[in-house]
């Protein structure tokens, strides 16, 4: 088997002279497919099983309970602003065809756009493809809205991975997280695409002043002929109007104007756990991203120092808004700072990215804290963001290698001392 | 701010918000004053912190004036967590302090040196000038091919320091001279006589001589080339004086032959080899010694006189010898000091003690691709292919003088390094492997936690190969190195700053701490598979070009 595959791949290897783009493209698949003969020729004889396309796949892994509950919920709101299928598995196959149906292109164009970049790039330069954008297009689809158009989506992804990586000389090389840097290329460029109430509910348009869902297309109806022959529910044509007084606003949006209280009108502190209310497509279940980044502690990929000093900082900032209290927002409690929002999805994910964050061990605790600190700060206390880790993580990024300098100079300050005089 | 300070401030500061939280919860009703209370707490700490940290600075100066403790590390207010954690000291250590190093890698492999003595017929030695970092690459011959040595008759030296001479470890006849890329002397080949003949020599009284004659006479003698500097890892210049001369008694490298084993009825000339050393130095003879096991090491180290004993404990690479230094006595800016090998003080003793250049040398054949293991008794520069004669197992294998972290690679015709006292056999990895990255089809030796097999048995020895296990890439994890390396050391920041050239940073990084075996276990860890021994290198090279 392994053999004949083997031959299989040598027989289509395009010649590295005359096709080097297509060689590349080759050499990318076939070091996916098979772990190259490399030996070791200097230094150490042996080396560690671990390599950078194992770390990578591990985070990819982690994401894989975020992207199933994901699908789920695109759905589950859509029928929820409906005010159909109410319940929790009412219409389950329904929520899981429509979800699949809005993230399936995010993510194909997310990848499309992406990899083909990386490919080029990898071509121009004439090194193998690396495996940076293994997760950074496995995070991308999760931080979107659902019904975000696929041509911004494209221009976000390509302005992320040309300037923000390909510019600083690849993998490994960028200054900024690549995801993050997507989704703030969006939320400046077109602030109506990823703001405001109505954008996290995917398939709801505006019609004659009044919001409706969208007419199925052709996806939808190729999937009711299917669940018709099961006897199952379908969706129908469409179209039918939104509840009254439904209004599909996050917990962010509802605190900033009315406090802890106006949230706990529209949800209950355990949905907003649980991850049943709308949001980005990724970031919504708490117990799944708990378990996402307990994964990625326990099997080291990720810093637990800069996810423990995230927390301690936004519980310092907290309980100092809580005790400031002068707008309902700073009063709400800053244990509920953890449910709301996308809070743990930032740390899970965004900040422990190693090549933006800080590289040192002391500065990752000084990392991680600040990020805690800024992004409460942002999201409480700024009435324009309503969400302010993104924007934390990206400012901390470019902070990161001051912060690392400041533990570098003074591990060189330590060692410059005399050593000690016997006595 | 000393790193239990942090601690101790870090406590503080989260007992305090909790402390904070609870007072503002219980002022419940009225609307609680988070703010006030917040801000009064914070004070109330900070007084608190101070006048702890003041008291345990007094504390740490008071120790040092009536000579408690030299630095003033040992004694705090601080409970100190790995104290209370600790596993408990052995007993052979007669409560000696111990230092606990937590960071670092066991390798476990198979092939692991039976303790028993196995024989070689070994035919020809060589001496191979590139073992001796330092001196020029095609030094000055003294014997023609076809001469006729003894042990101990110098072969040749280095035109820069003429005195010190490299010398025969066997008598017999010089067979080759074989020269490597731009007439480099790559090896003298002597073909050994069956009776051994030794050259006479006269060694001064050394407990009397002056240290002039002592060290001429080690130059003259070929015992001299048994020294290295640190920093990089070289021959003493002639006529330094170090600061201090470093011996590390155990080995935790990957299949590293037992040296309790290897000094087992050599206590004479190991001591005397001591007493040498203790003269050519202003500074002292300082012995790392083992504290990992439940038995104490040998007698020929823990009884040894005029020496600074320090006990070690912890996973590789604690019995590197830069790693001790770096938690005895750090090497600083214009510090230099000897590191000396356990059989290298062997042979020195042995001048004075047997009037001879003895260069026998024990050595561990080890490794999974071996039919036989254990440790054979031959000389320095042993032939690697008579040495393993009838004992390898497989075709595609991997032949190692040293251990597989720092070794060379040899054929069969290649010679034992001259510091080394291993030979390690191993799978060559040469093969494709289907989705390697993600679904292993072996068993493989990391320091990742992703491999479940390894979780469950971390005590299994593997059957490691030489394959990379991946593709070279720019750094990307960090904190991954600091792991497995127990120094105040950032290598990574290290090895950025010798790739960009910057001197003064690579010097202020602790460059001169390092060798390339210090930061071998991380190079085997790098999930970027870079090649830092040979980066620390040259960055070794370019600080020896400004000095």
């Amino acid at each position: 088997m392994k053999q004949k595959l083997l031959n299989f791949f040598s027989r289509i290897e395009p010649d590295k002279k005359k096709q080097p783009f297509l060689h590349t493209l080759y050499d990318g698949f076939f070091t996916f497919a098979f772990a190259p003969n490399h030996v070791t020729k200097s230094g150490v004889h042996v080396r560690d099983g671990m390599d950078l396309k194992r770390t990578m796949v591990m985070v990819v892994i982690a994401l894989q309970l975020c992207y199933l509950f994901g699908t789920y919920n695109i759905g589950h709101q859509h029928f929820a602003a409906l005010g159909m299928h109410t319940g929790l598995f009412d219409g389950f196959h329904l929520k899981l065809v429509h979800g699949l149906i809005k993230l399936l292109p995010i993510f194909v164009v997310t990848h499309v756009v992406g990899l083909g970049i990386e490919f080029y790039y990898a071509y121009k330069k004439g090194h193998g493809i690396e495996e940076g954008f293994l997760v950074s297009g496995a995070l991308i689809p999760l931080i979107m809205p659902p019904d975000l158009p696929l041509t911004i989506l494209a221009l976000s992804v390509a302005f992320a991975v040309i300037i923000g990586k390909e510019a600083f000389g690849g993998t490994g090389m960028n200054i900024l997280n690549i995801a993050l840097l997507a989704r703030v290329f969006v939320f400046f460029a077109y602030p109506g695409h990823i703001s405001g109430d109505d954008v996290w509910i995917s398939g709801i348009e505006k019609s004659a002043g009044q919001y409706v869902g969208e007419m199925y297309g052709w996806a939808h109806h190729l999937f009711d002929s299917l669940f018709n022959s099961a006897g199952w529910s379908t969706f129908g044509a469409g179209g039918a109007a939104v509840m009254d007084g439904y209004t599909g606003a996050t917990p962010m949006a509802l605190a900033s104007k009315g406090g802890w209280e106006a949230v706990t009108q529209v949800y209950t502190p355990s949905q907003m756990f649980w991850g049943g209310i709308p949001g980005s497509i990724g970031e919504t279940s708490k117990p799944l991203i708990i378990a996402g980044a307990l994964m990625l502690i326990a099997t080291g990929i990720a810093s637990w120092r800069i996810m423990v000093s995230m927390v301690l900082g936004l519980v310092f900032t907290g309980l100092l808004l809580n005790g400031w209290g002068n707008t309902p927002f700073m009063q709400v409690p800053w244990y509920y700072h953890f449910s709301m929002g996308s809070f743990l999805f930032a740390m899970a994910f965004m900040a422990t990215d190693p090549v933006t964050a800080s590289s040192t061990n002391i500065g990752k605790w000084i990392y991680g804290f600040l990020i805690g600190a800024v992004g409460l700060i942002v999201r409480v206390l700024n009435p324009a963001y309503p969400e302010g880790w993104m924007l934390a993580i990206l400012f901390m990024n470019v902070f990161a290698p001051l912060i690392d300098h400041v533990v570098v100079s003074r591990n060189m300050k330590r060692r410059a001392k005399p050593a000690t005089a016997e006595a | 701010m000393k790193r239990r300070t942090l601690k101790g401030l870090l406590l503080l500061v989260f007992t305090g918000a909790a402390w904070v939280d609870a007072a503002a919860q219980s002022a419940s009703g009225s609307n609680p004053n988070y703010l006030v209370y917040t801000l009064l707490a914070v004070v109330a700490l900070l007084i608190l912190g101070m006048l702890i940290q003041v008291s345990d600075n007094l504390l740490g100066i008071k120790a040092r004036q009536i000579g408690a403790d030299k630095d003033g590390q040992n004694y705090s207010v601080y409970p100190r967590l790995n104290e209370i954690f600790d596993s408990p000291k052995p007993e052979y250590t007669a409560g000696a302090p111990i230092i606990s190093l937590k960071k670092g890698f066991d390798i476990l492999l198979e092939g692991e040196a039976a303790r028993k003595r196995v024989s070689a017929h070994v035919k020809t030695y060589a001496v191979q000038p590139p073992n001796y970092k330092g001196i020029s690459p095609i030094p000055k011959m003294e014997v023609e091919v076809g001469d006729e040595v003894k042990a101990g008759d110098p072969l040749f030296h280095d035109k820069t320091n003429p005195q010190v001479k490299f010398v025969a470890p066997v008598s017999g006849e010089v067979i080759a001279v074989n020269r490597a890329a731009k007439r480099a002397i790559a090896e003298v080949i002597i073909l050994a006589d069956k009776e051994q003949q030794y050259r006479t020599l006269t060694p001064p009284d050394s407990t009397n001589c002056s240290l002039e004659e002592l060290q001429n006479f080690l130059m003259d003698s070929g015992g001299w080339a048994l020294l290295r500097q640190r920093p990089f890892d070289v021959i003493p210049a002639p006529g330094d004086v170090p600061r201090d001369i470093f011996i590390s008694t155990f080995d935790t490298a990957p299949l590293a032959p037992d040296l309790n084993y290897v000094v087992e009825g050599q206590g004479l000339a190991f001591q005397k080899g001591l007493d040498v050393l203790a003269r050519l130095t202003n500074g002292k003879v300082r012995l790392g010694l083992d504290a990992r096991g439940d038995k104490a090491p040998s007698a020929v180290f823990t009884q040894a006189t005029g020496v600074e004993k320090t006990w070690f404990r912890g996973k590789h690479p604690a019995g590197n010898v830069g790693v001790q230094i770096h938690h005895t006595q750090p090497i600083r800016s214009g510090d230099k000091v000897w590191v000396v090998g356990v059989q290298e003080v062997i042979s020195l003793g042995a001048l004075f003690v047997e009037e001879r250049y003895n260069a026998a040398r024990v050595v561990a054949l080890t490794g999974a691709e071996l039919k036989e293991t254990g440790y054979v008794h031959t000389v320095l520069g042993a032939n690697i292919g008579d040495l393993l004669e009838g004992r390898v197992s497989g075709d595609n294998v991997r032949i190692v003088s040293g251990d597989v972290l720092t070794g060379a690679k040899k054929d069969g015709a290649g010679f034992l390094n001259a510091f080394d006292d291993q030979v390690t056999v191993l799978e060559e990895g040469d093969d494709y492997e289907m989705f390697g990255w993600l679904a292993p089809s072996y068993r493989r030796p990391t320091v990742s936690r992703t491999y479940l097999s390894n979780l469950l048995f971390p005590k299994e020895p593997f059957q490691a190969n030489t394959n990379t296990h991946g593709e070279q890439r720019a750094f990307v994890m960090t904190g991954q190195y600091e792991d497995v390396l127990p120094m105040d050391v950032l290598p990574q920041h290290l090895c950025k700053a010798i790739l960009a050239g910057d001197i003064e940073r690579m010097e202020g990084l602790g460059i001169l701490e390092m060798s390339e075996e210090d930061i071998a276990l991380c190079e085997f860890a790098c999930t970027s598979k870079q090649p830092l021994q040979n980066i620390l290198r040259d960055g070794l090279e370019m600080m020896q070009e400004q000095m």
